[in-house]
């Protein structure tokens, strides 16, 4: 069986978010692998290095030149190869979800990995809407994974607490801090990952194109009081901070 | 019409549900509130739904008694088919942002996800939504002949009862069979405030220094300020706390009035899971820590020390 990991390039997570005209502006940004695609990245190596008959693991993304950076750590940890389907036009999650879908069956996988949530648009949706468009389940937010023959166990969050699960594979899967550690690429295999197949592919084959508009972004900080008390006398302290939140901010009674 | 689909649970109408009639009545969009409830043993909720909207269409059904991505997918798509929605509400939770883009596929709509402000423009939605690890606030259109939108817990106001009640009616349903199979499933109950409602929040990080120091400072405190109780991931993942207790990018959203923030350093992944607490009020050693960027009161000290003075003086 062949995994396709979804690979998306997002500002470090530590990155200085700017606006300029209405808009997030990226330009001097660190532009990084989104942490919960390296997950995914991770647990499809984990799951042929665990035994499980992997034949192939592809990973794919969309967007502009520089993406190729993020796709080139995918294969430096260790994916087989890499599809790059490269446009300037962003795609929102039910847009991307038309080329993953496509991608996916002419790949002929049978395991999609995709970051739980996306570190730029705080986006929850591509999982989900690559497997409807496929007519596949998905499993979100897993913990823990295990793939034996064409079955797919694990655990995973939901609302109230966590279920284990089992479900027969083509499945989508996605991916969250905690289900594993992921490994930093060693300098021989970045070096490997060079001569690894990185094949582009040009948008218009998928007729996807975005459903949301984005009108304006803004950042709205609220502006804090910053009041900071010394704790070298732990009572005085703490009664100083009682008093404002009982007298000044009125939070407490 | 515009279609909201409940949120319950327990037998109860969430809070959810009830913000996001609040948000169909605000947006401006016309057309019946519609609640469909989907789940076993829901006539309660059938009932409280009833209170607050035009209309209930309830599928009280075996098939229903666990929640399913796919089932709950493939039965809001066919009533907003059925019922010509031109705009389809579900809770912006965990399970509601896993099932509302199937719905948005199946109805080739477009999505705007876990969205804090909905107003339409035309015949345009806009929505405000916040990206960036909820660092920027994004405006967003979309314009369709039908529309998904999650909500965001805690945007909107709970709507009151209205005057009259609404008509409720049963609804049948073309289901397909579930394909996940549950094996296990641990809940994790708190006899506490729930996070997304408390006024008031005790957060405990790495900083506590151990289970027995959370139970005892974190849990103390918040038993003294009447406060529900978070935790980081860092707390989680250390097997100190349960899962529902972690505030942040992969944790809960939360918007209380006082944040307090014991041995937390404050990660962008923390932030973006309470950065828009009204007070945020943080206890640590670190003068440096970035917690102290956003907090609007800051103690410089160990939380070992700290805290037991405040449980005290919270007596006085
Ligand atoms: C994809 C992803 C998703 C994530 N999602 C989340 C999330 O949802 N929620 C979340 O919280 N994190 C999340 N994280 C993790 C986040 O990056 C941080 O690692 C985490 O928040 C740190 O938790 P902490 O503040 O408890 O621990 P630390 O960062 O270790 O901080 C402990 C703090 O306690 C202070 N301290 C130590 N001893 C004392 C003392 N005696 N008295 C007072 N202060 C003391 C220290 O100065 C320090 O500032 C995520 C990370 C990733 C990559
Ligand atoms: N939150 C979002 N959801 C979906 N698409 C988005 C979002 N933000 C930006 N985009 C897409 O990205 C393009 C430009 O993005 P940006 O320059 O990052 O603001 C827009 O035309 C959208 O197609």
């Amino acid at each position: 069986m062949k995994i396709l990991t979804l690979v998306r390039q997002v500002p470090d997570a530590e990155a200085r978010v700017k606006i300029s005209g209405g808009q997030v502006d990226l330009e001097g940004a660190t532009l990084v692998m989104d942490g919960m695609d390296e997950y995914g990245v991770e647990e499809a190596l984990r799951l042929r290095e665990g035994g499980a008959a992997v034949e192939e693991i592809v990973a794919l993304a969309t967007g502009p030149k520089r993406v190729e950076d993020a796709l080139r750590t995918a294969l430096a940890m260790g994916v087989d190869r890499a599809i790059h389907v490269e446009t300037d036009q962003a795609l929102d999650p039910i847009a991307l979800s038309r080329v993953v879908a496509q991608v996916a069956q002419a790949e002929g996988v049978s395991l999609i990995l995709v970051g739980g949530q996306e570190a730029d648009w705080d986006s929850q949706a591509l999982g989900a809407a690559t497997a409807e468009r496929l007519g596949w389940p998905q499993l979100t937010w897993t913990n823990e994974l295990a793939l034996e023959g064409d079955t797919l166990t694990g655990r995973h969050d939901v609302d109230d607490g966590n279920e284990s699960f089992r479900v027969p594979l083509p499945a989508v899967v996605t991916t969250q801090q905690g289900l594993n550690e992921p490994r930093y690429p060693t300098l021989p295999n970045i070096m490997k990952a060079k001569k690894k197949e990185l094949r582009k592919d040009t948008l218009d084959a998928y007729g996807a194109a975005p459903t949301v508009r984005v009108v304006g972004s803004d950042i709205q900080t609220r502006a804090r009081l910053n009041k900071m008390i010394d704790g070298k006398d732990p009572q005085a302290a703490a009664a100083e901070l009682l008093d404002l939140l009982r007298n000044e901010a009125k939070v407490i009674a | 019409m515009i279609l909201i689909v409940a949120e319950h649970a327990s037998g109860q109408l969430a809070k959810a549900t009830l913000e996001m009639v609040t948000a169909a009545r605000e947006s401006g969009r016309e057309g019946p509130v519609t609640v469909l409830v989907l789940g076993q043993g829901v006539a309660e909720v059938a009932n409280a739904a009833a209170a607050v909207a035009e209309q209930v269409l309830v599928a009280d059904l075996p098939a229903l008694a666990r929640y399913d991505a796919e089932l709950w997918a493939a039965a809001t798509a066919q009533i907003a088919r059925e019922g010509e929605a031109h705009t389809v509400l579900i809770g912006g939770s965990r399970s509601g942002r896993e099932f509302a883009p199937r719905v948005a596929v199946k109805l080739d709509a477009p999505y705007l996800e876990d969205v804090i402000a909905l107003r339409a423009n035309g015949a345009a939605l806009q929505a405000q939504r916040y990206t960036y690890l909820a660092r920027v606030t994004e405006t967003v259109e979309a314009e369709a002949p039908v529309t998904v939108v999650t909500v965001k817990p805690g945007s909107f106001a709970p709507a009151p009862p209205a005057g009259a009640t609404g008509e409720q009616y049963d609804v049948e349903l073309d289901l397909p069979a579930p394909r996940v199979e549950v094996t296990g499933r641990s809940v994790e109950k708190t006899n506490r405030v729930a996070l997304t409602e408390a006024d008031v929040i005790v957060t405990g990080g790495r900083g506590v220094g151990s289970p027995e120091n959370f139970t005892a400072y974190v849990e103390g405190l918040a038993d003294r300020l009447g406060a529900g109780v978070g935790a980081t991931r860092a707390v989680v993942d250390a097997g100190w706390r349960p899962y529902a207790e972690q505030v942040g990018q992969t944790g809960k959203t939360v918007q209380p009035k006082a944040y307090v923030a014991l041995g937390v350093s404050g990660a962008v992944q923390h932030l973006s899971g309470m950065g828009k607490s009204k007070y945020i009020i943080a206890i640590n050693k670190d003068a440096e820590a970035p917690i102290f960027k956003v907090a609007d009161y800051g103690i410089v000290g160990d939380v070992n020390q700290i805290v037991p003075a405040l449980i005290e003086a919270t007596r006085k």
